[in-house]
């Protein structure tokens, strides 16, 4: 079903959101006021923020180890998320999680998993749970398309197609699995082209066009939520910054990058909104207000956040209760 | 009451808590297959008749992704009972055993929980390197997991029970050698340690331990099969006078240290008997853990009685000389007095 302007609006604003929060991220990594370092989403927004434009909040989804878009899509408040990355005890992991487990279950955004593939069996016992239990849950797992080379990527992808089980395995081909351009990885012309491998459906999208993966996986939900099976969606999208913080990419040609920001999901976005017949108000420098705002609320909720104390380094080895 | 062996006993406690909990469920390979085995050692052999596929479901061969599905399925309201045909496949589902389910509660900060249970058979039975390791030092060693070894079948229905109410990821070690001497699947040099298991409903704490054995002179610490070969060099120790008193931990991790110390406290003499390797091993930690807080009742240094530093070999010459054996266990003390 084509979106409504009003809902390519909202995406819109969930992506900038992301896109800005992500920015400001790096401004406080870079002033040593977040520790650790940072795996950004910077041009990847459209993936998260369509894929998840379709879930139910009681459904899940599993982040990757450059989790924050994943887990602000699935509706994660920008507060705990910033509090988690600078280590304070109101983080959404307590500040024992950092900025690659970024989640919160009351939302449906488990922990994220920062060893790759490893969360793709995972979401797949959540939807055998689903399935087991008699509800119409559907679970989303992200990767990048580095993971699809691993163990995990294989025997999940089989199990859930044997099974049927309501899960959506959405990969982000960003291009780079760390500096490892595709082409060195694959011998096939798309990971999608080994859903076939596992019985399942497989589709190449455009993961930088918000509509088009939410079109996708609008299907491919639909398609697990009747109990039809899972379904692999290969989003090409564009990791526009550095692996983590400490990576330059000089490994990447000028003319690649220059050629994805000229296909940025925010740009693609506003270039449709703004060529469309206005039926509600698009304003994005409104939208720039109001995003900078919910951030730097986020921001003074994590620095006037308590630190853990020394008691929590032991808590939480095991479960305490609920 | 019926007398069992440590299989039937585990397949009651299976069943008990599948009948009582509806999100209590099997999974693994070749666990339900009609006309199959019930796993490799027959513990839940016929249980697909009660309870069906889907709850006794069986896996293709992807140790590491049926581990990853059981985990996501207790994160998200299941408590699944999963099991490998060996202990050694532990290895092929590392990632998921060590850096997901040992650290989902931990890293999201208390706000989930896995509670699962891995059930493993280990214990040198002829089959060399691949297939008969002692691999409970690898899990006690990651904070997160808990870990139980029953060496009797009151203790294995009692703890599987505890561990599948409990709400953490629960790893259970089972020594192929104590399923029991009979049977179709029974191994050669198997003894039986059959015994009462009552009907009604009970649990064996974990982090409980049992002495087996009172003795004033010596404390010696097994677990699995090496209880058994502690108890037997008792009985020897006992013609010379020497009286030695047997503790089986039961649960590894949180273990029953004050069992232990006790122990040691009456009879300032301590033995460690395990069939895993010798260097960095669990009766290491036993050991140090006895020196560290018990050192000033010791009256001999605390002592190890291990496999040496080898895999397990397949030719039984080699085999017999590389798992403790009753003799070296005598001998052990022997010295120390």
């Amino acid at each position: 079903m084509p979106l409504a302007q009003a809902e390519l609006v909202g995406l819109y604003r969930r992506m900038l959101l992301i896109r800005r929060f992500e920015e400001r991220c790096n401004a406080l990594f870079l002033q040593g006021r977040i520790p650790s370092t940072l795996h950004l989403y910077i041009g990847q927004e459209a993936v998260a923020v369509g894929a998840c434009s379709v879930l139910r909040r009681d459904d899940w989804v599993f982040g990757t180890h450059r989790p924050h878009g994943h887990a602000l899509a699935k509706g994660v408040s920008p507060r705990i998320i910033m509090a988690e990355l600078m280590a304070k005890v109101t983080g959404c992991c307590r500040g024992k999680g950092g900025s690659m487990h970024v989640g919160d279950v009351r939302e449906g955004a488990f922990p994220a998993i920062a060893i790759v593939g490893a969360g793709l069996p995972i979401a797949a016992g959540a939807a055998l749970s689903a399935k087991m239990r008699g509800t119409d849950q559907v679970a989303i797992g992200f990767h990048g398309e580095g993971a699809a080379n691993e163990g995990d990527w294989h025997e999940a992808l089989n199990m859930a197609a044997v099974w049927r089980l309501p899960v959506v395995y959405v990969c982000e081909n960003n291009l780079y699995g760390a500096s490892t351009h595709f082409s060195k990885a694959f011998a096939v012309a798309h990971v999608a082209d080994r859903a076939s491998a596992y019985g399942m459906p497989g589709e190449v999208v455009d993961g930088n066009d918000v509509e088009a993966v939410h079109d996708a996986a609008e299907r491919a939900v639909a398609r697990a939520r009747l109990g039809e099976g899972p379904t692999l969606l290969e989003c090409l999208t564009y990791r526009q910054c550095g692996h983590s913080r400490s990576d330059a990419c000089n490994y990447r040609p000028d003319e690649e990058e220059a050629s994805w920001k000229d296909r940025d999901p925010l740009k693609v976005t506003a270039d449709r909104l703004s060529t469309c017949v206005p039926s509600v108000p698009f304003v994005p420098s409104d939208l720039e207000t109001d995003v900078a705002a919910e951030i730097d609320d986020a921001v003074a909720f994590a620095e006037s956040s308590p630190d853990p104390t020394p008691d929590d380094l032991l808590r939480h080895v095991f479960w305490e209760g609920d | 009451m019926a007398v069992m062996g440590i299989a039937d006993a585990l397949r009651e406690g299976i069943r008990e808590e599948m009948r009582r909990d509806p999100t209590v469920f099997c999974i693994g390979e070749d666990i339900g297959v009609k006309g199959g085995w019930g796993g490799a050692f027959t513990v839940t052999l016929g249980l697909v008749d009660e309870f069906g596929p889907e709850r006794i479901l069986d896996t293709p061969i992807s140790e590491s992704g049926f581990c990853g599905i059981a985990i996501g399925a207790a994160m998200t309201g299941m408590r699944p009972i999963a099991d490998v045909q060996y202990g050694d496949f532990l290895f092929c589902m590392m990632d998921q055993l060590a850096n997901q389910a040992a650290k989902m509660t931990y890293m999201a900060g208390g706000e989930v929980k896995v509670p699962m249970v891995m059930r493993a058979p280990v214990g040198s039975t002829r089959r060399g390197a691949q297939h008969a390791q002692t691999l409970e030092v690898f899990f006690t060693h990651v904070p997160g997991l808990k870990v139980v070894a029953p060496s009797t079948a009151y203790d294995a229905k009692g703890l599987l029970k505890a561990a599948v109410r409990d709400d953490n990821p629960v790893l259970m070690f089972e020594h192929k050698l104590l399923y029991g001497s009979k049977g179709n699947r029974a191994e050669r040099g198997a003894i039986s340690p059959i015994g009462d298991v009552p009907d009604e409903d009970y649990i064996v704490p974990i982090g409980k331990g049992a002495i087996r054995r009172q003795g004033r002179d010596v404390t010696i610490v097994g677990k699995l099969l090496t209880v058994y070969r502690a108890l037997a060099a008792a009985d020897e120790l006992a013609r010379s006078g020497v009286e030695a008193e047997v503790i089986d931990p039961r649960t590894l991790v949180p273990l029953d240290k004050e069992m232990v110390l006790e122990s040691v406290r009456k009879t300032h003499r301590f033995v460690v008997v395990e069939e895993d390797n010798r260097t960095h091993g669990w009766g290491a930690e036993i050991a140090a853990m006895v020196a560290e807080e018990a050192f000033w009742w010791l009256d001999a240094p605390p002592v190890r009685v291990s496999a040496p530093d080898t895999p397990p070999p397949f030719a039984p010459l080699l085999e017999q000389l590389y798992v403790p054996s009753v003799e070296r266990v005598v001998s052990a003390v022997q010295r120390l007095m």
